[in-house]
């Protein structure tokens, strides 16, 4: 069974002219979001985007934009009361 | 210096019976360590304690290159994380595989975790790679890296700075064998995250160990007021207050899927107000308090507990992303903290009346 989250929220953005198609963003795409159709990419399905930013990290092109992040609410409400970026060290120092 | 390097790569402190040192490597800098493709039942016991939060921030290996049956030059290399149960995850799914597996320092964090704060990333990795001096244990330039360590590693950059060739693995590392097999290639199926039932299941436990200080807390509290005559309050009267902790920290993670709606805040609502309501339905409430306001304050009070629990689960799962989760607790949060505050004004109400 498939799991949706919200829709219309995810940030990611391809870039088409950048892109050249090589289609390493749909093998790391834990969430099937991309297809290609020949050598040309199409985001099929925004909304099950994460947000975990392996795509756009490793298209050698840049082509691709996404606001990476933890999707942890926990993780947020630590963020708010000790500043800095959501992180997944569940509110405790790791040092 | 030459010692530290050797040093860096004893794992003494898991299971020493099992691992056998390869001395006839020809990098005298480096010893490897060879460890079976079998767990035992102190692995299995450690993987357990983890997922209760027993020794969780501290269950490592040390990083570095193992080998994994009779490995030569030609083997695949595979790269994991330093926290044990993901090394201990891969290593049992290659019976009959000669592999060697290059353990990043991702500080005991598993990989899609520490891929997610750059820990598993390119620094990391190319920075293993020479320290291991890889490029003279085999004689190919190619390095598995599972899928979920994309989000810190960039495949391209790998390359350019150390030589070596990314693949991109399976998501499972029980896929491993057959994507071997296919010449490193993997299919729809093993590139696609699951979070099936049991995948949520394991996870709940510790859930319920983050709640569970408070909880006791508030149980002592109580049975000092209950000592002092402050209040009579049964320790039964804490029933609905559990019941709306285990639905929203185990039962709406287990029943995600099938709970309506979309937002984690909400499915943990909804099934907190089913209780709440089957309680005020069933008469149920401190006994001497004002009926009315006792219900109000469980229509109040249990869903928010709920909600806030099945909220916090967000982070467990695999498919929430940070926008939305922002999006959910924009809503939720003033909500919640609303919903709970006025239902124990209105429980402080009663309790004086």
């Amino acid at each position: 069974m498939k799991h949706l989250y919200l829709k219309n929220v995810a940030t990611l953005e391809l870039d088409s002219d950048k892109c050249n198609g090589c289609g390493l963003c749909l093998e790391v795409c834990p969430h099937e979001v991309f297809s290609l159709q020949g050598r040309v990419l199409q985001i099929d399905d925004r909304d099950a985007c994460m947000e975990c930013g392996a795509c756009a990290l490793n298209c050698p092109f840049d082509a691709i934009h996404v606001s990476s992040g933890v999707g942890c609410a926990n993780a947020i409400i630590w963020s708010k009361i000790r500043g800095g970026e959501p992180s997944c060290d569940c509110g405790g120092c790791q040092c | 210096m030459s010692q530290e390097c050797c040093s860096a790569n004893d794992s003494t402190s898991i299971n020493p019976g099992m691992l056998r040192i390869i001395e006839d490597l020809s990098n005298p800098m480096e010893r490897v360590t060879r460890v079976s493709s079998v767990l035992t039942w102190v692995d299995r016991w450690g993987s357990w304690k983890a997922r209760w939060g027993i020794n969780r921030m501290n269950y490592v290996i040390s990083p570095g290159l193992y080998a994994v049956g009779d490995p030569d030059d030609s083997c695949p290399v595979l790269v994991t994380a330093n926290y044990k149960m993901s090394f201990d995850r891969l290593r049992q799914e290659l019976k009959d595989i000669n592999a060697w597996i290059l353990v990043l320092d991702t500080r005991g964090i598993n990989v899609w975790c520490a891929a997610g704060k750059g820990t598993f990333g390119t620094a990391e990795l190319v920075r293993r790679i020479a320290i291991t001096g890889l490029d003279q244990i085999v004689s190919h330039r190619t390095i598995i890296v599972p899928q979920l360590g994309a989000p810190g590693v960039a495949a391209h950059q790998v390359r350019k700075q150390s030589g070596f060739k990314v693949v991109y693995g399976p998501v499972r590392a029980e896929d491993l064998p057959a994507f071997l097999q296919a010449g490193m290639k993997a299919n729809r199926d093993m590139r696609a995250v699951r979070f099936t039932f049991m995948d949520r299941l394991v996870l709940t436990p510790i859930e319920l160990v983050g709640i569970i200080k408070p909880v006791l807390m508030i149980a002592a509290l109580l049975l000092i007021l209950n000592i002092t005559g402050a209040v009579k309050v049964a320790l039964t009267g804490l029933v609905p207050y559990i019941g709306a902790i285990l639905l929203g920290a185990v039962i709406t993670p287990a029943l995600l899927p099938w709970i309506p709606g979309r937002a984690f805040a909400w499915k943990g609502w909804l099934l907190g107000m089913l209780w709440a309501v089957f309680l005020v339905s069933k008469g149920a409430g401190f006994s001497g308090l004002p009926a009315v306001l006792n219900s109000l304050s469980y229509l109040l009070i249990l869903p928010a507990i709920s909600a806030f629990l099945a909220m916090n689960f967000t982070g467990a799962s695999t498919y929430t992303s940070l926008s939305g989760v922002k999006r959910e607790m924009k809503v939720a949060v003033p909500a919640i903290i609303g919903s709970a505050a006025s239902g124990l004004l209105i429980l402080l109400v009663a309790c004086v009346l």
